[in-house]
């Protein structure tokens, strides 16, 4: 569903991603792992509409996509959490989420004001989706607390539940498990699983915890700087000698 | 660090010293055709000398006493309480509201002209300062040109009435209608700008078309202003002494009561309070609906709204315009009600005053901003004998505010949002 072709990224002098390709199928978990400052983040940025390639392309349900603004690309289905939890913190864990479902919404502004039966009911069906995603990562009881309140376990699987009420086809999972402590990650692990086999979602998931991504991932790209260095299926990268000597020896 | 602290304080000492002497400590004295520079009175140079020392003393002990001023909350009566419960607070809040609007309506009839004049001021301010609290407490856009919209809203109605002879009540929406218009213009180049680049410009655009109104002669009467604004009328009854209007009746020949100047200012008035209610209601209704919370996502965090599918342009230009609409309505009333308007009134202080209002009352905080409206119009008003120290308290105000409660006098309150468990 998702095919991302020799895609490169330039700042200045500066070639941060230079031509790593990628591939994501329906219902699959895809891996992007190597050192910090490999350029997994950028190739996340150009990806959600961030930065506009200088090179590639990136084909999502066969529609070129790359260039598209960001709040365009959401539109289509691809949404992502960031590697610093970006919430609207001053905002309840609710407002958080009818936020991330405006397209959902009847956004008419007389429709709102007068309140016709239409937006009555899509308001509720969002109030109805946020409650059932609140209580999928157990944050239903603290609902009204502001966000930026949350514990940071808390407001990561605050950001995820964001990302799920868009009712997403594709989810981009920026270092989801950085801060978390094992038994977060644990129950990380079984909810990204989840996504894949309950909701139908396509996950790419960028991480350095090597357990978790050995776990849940179908594939796995290695990039070192900017550049792709192996792909393949955990089992391979696992004994893949190159990943072994740039990034897994190291660590 | 104490020995710091001191250099600190005698270095603030010395440019209060610097600011203040040539300032107070000498007087031009015309004598004759000469102007001479004369010593000013030993008392004033002894003050001088006093403010030295006590901002030399307030710089020097100043973390205690900054100490101090954090205590002050516990002598806030209602600091320790408990919050109340959620539907309790709602109930007893919109009984409070409704209490002091049927207040409202009533009080304009026992109290003099005057108060009653005043009142319809902080009206038009409350308005203002609502509209306001869209662009800057929602949406989080330092908009330091807002009277501009104010401008555009009274102009409006000046120059239609002037030109066509077009009533109040045309020229309400119209007013607004255009006024928002212009914010949503305006809003177009400031799109990429956010914090202290936003203000700059938008305080530019303030300033150009209060010029703008200056210079423009011909159509406008440049610093000359336009009168004969006429005032609003109900149902084509008129509320001065003789009818102006052709095939109007006057208000108080109809009722068969004596003419009184008090009807006109008690209507007007009225329609103040009404529109002002109608302002807050409809803002009040935005926030809770998908357009307030882009706004406050807007304001939250730019890229992870934009992540999420809200577009840049779409959120700020609604929060533009609709805070715009809002201030072209006040505009409209306001022109009405002085009869006479020239672009004096429509100055940056107004736009910092307005601003001021909404930082007081705290961001976002609509029951807050109303009563920061209300104090900052009466109690120059009843301080009148201080009127020339206004600013002076206005600024020292703001500071101790911003120390004491940084958050306004009422901080926005979120609501609360019942979620119905799913299966
Ligand atoms: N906007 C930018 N302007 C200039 N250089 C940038 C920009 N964004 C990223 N870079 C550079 O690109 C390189 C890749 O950064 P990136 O954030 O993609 O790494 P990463 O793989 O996500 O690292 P980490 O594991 O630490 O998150 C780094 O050298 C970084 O300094
Ligand atoms: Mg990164």
């Amino acid at each position: 569903m998702l095919e991302v072709k020799n895609l490169s990224m330039r700042f200045g002098g500066l070639l941060a991603v230079d031509g790593v390709s990628l591939d994501v199928q329906e219902r699959e978990i895809v891996s992007i792992i190597g050192p910090n400052g490999a350029g997994k983040t950028t190739v996340f940025n150009c990806m959600s509409g961030f930065y506009k390639p200088s090179g590639g392309k990136i084909i999502f349900e066969g529609k070129e996509v790359q260039g598209i603004p960001d709040y365009k690309i959401s539109r289509l289905g691809m949404v992502r959490t960031f590697q610093h939890v970006r919430l609207f913190t001053q905002m309840t864990v609710v407002e958080n989420l009818l936020v991330a479902q405006h397209r959902h919404l009847n956004t008419n502004m007389l429709a709102g004001l007068f309140g016709t039966p239409n937006y009555k009911e899509r308001e509720q069906s969002a109030l109805d989706r946020a409650a059932y995603w609140l209580e999928r990562v157990g944050l239903l009881d603290l609902s009204n607390r502001d966000a930026g309140n949350l514990a940071y376990g808390q407001q990561r699987r605050l950001e995820i539940a964001r990302c799920m009420v868009t009712e997403p086809k594709l989810l981009m999972l920026d270092e989801p498990a950085a801060g978390l402590n094992p038994a977060e990650t644990k129950e990380l692990n079984q909810l990204i699983v989840s996504l894949k086999e309950d909701y139908n979602v396509s996950v790419v998931l960028i991480e350095h915890d090597m357990s978790l991504v050995m776990d849940i991932s179908d594939r796995i790209n290695v990039i070192n700087q900017g550049r792709p260095l192996a792909s393949g299926t955990p089992e391979e990268i696992r004994h893949n000698d190159d990943v072994i000597k740039a990034y897994l020896g190291e660590a | 660090m104490a020995a710091n602290n001191y250099r600190h304080a005698l270095f603030c000492a010395i440019v209060t010293l610097i600011i203040s002497f040539p300032i107070l400590g000498f007087n031009l004295e015309a004598k004759g055709v000469n102007i001479e520079l004369t010593g000013a009175k030993t008392s004033t140079i002894v003050a001088v000398i006093l403010a030295a020392v006590a901002v030399f003393v307030f710089q020097a002990y100043r973390d205690s006493f900054m100490g101090l001023l954090g205590k002050l909350p516990k002598l806030n009566p209602l600091a320790g309480r408990e919050p109340m419960e959620q539907s309790k607070r709602v109930k007893l809040e919109s009984w409070v509201l409704t209490g002091i609007v049927v207040l409202a309506l009533f009080w304009p009839f026992v109290v003099s002209r005057g108060s009653v004049d005043l009142a319809t001021l902080v009206l038009i301010y409350i308005m203002l300062a609502l509209g306001l609290n869209v662009v800057v407490g929602l949406a989080g856009l330092l908009d330091l040109g807002y009277v501009a919209f104010y401008a555009v809203g009274a102009y409006t109605f000046a120059l239609l009435s002037q030109y066509t002879g077009i009533s109040f009540w045309m020229a309400l929406p119209i007013g607004a209608l255009l006024a928002g218009l212009t914010g949503m213009i305006l809003g177009f180049p400031v799109l990429r700008l956010r914090g202290d680049y936003l203000a700059i410009v938008t305080l530019g655009f303030g300033e150009i078309i209060r010029i703008l109104l200056n210079n423009w002669t011909t159509l406008t009467g440049g610093p000359n202003g336009i009168g004969g604004i006429p005032e609003p009328t109900l149902f084509g009854m008129e509320f001065g002494r003789r009818i102006k209007e052709e095939g109007n009746t006057s208000f108080h020949e109809t009722f068969g009561i004596a003419y009184s100047g008090e009807h006109k200012v008690i209507f007007l008035y009225l329609i103040a309070l009404v529109l002002a209610v109608i302002t807050a209601l409809i803002i009040r209704r935005f926030m809770r609906m998908p357009v307030g919370r882009a706004w406050e996502a807007l304001r939250e965090d730019e890229i992870a709204a934009r992540s999420l599918g809200l577009s840049r342009t779409a959120v700020k230009l609604s929060a533009f315009t609709i805070g715009a609409f809002f201030a072209g309505f006040a505009g409209t009333v306001f022109a009405s009600k002085q009869g006479f308007i020239s672009p004096e009134s429509f100055v940056f202080l107004e736009s910092a005053i307005i601003l001021a209002i909404v930082v007081l009352g705290g961001m976002g905080s609509q029951l807050g901003v109303i009563l920061a409206a209300i104090a900052v119009t009466i109690l120059p008003e009843l301080a009148r004998e201080f009127s020339e120290y206004r600013m002076l308290i206005f600024g020292a105000a703001m500071v101790l505010m911003m120390v004491w409660r940084p958050q306004g006098l009422l901080p926005m309150r979120r609501i609360h949002i019942t979620l119905n468990k799913q299966g």
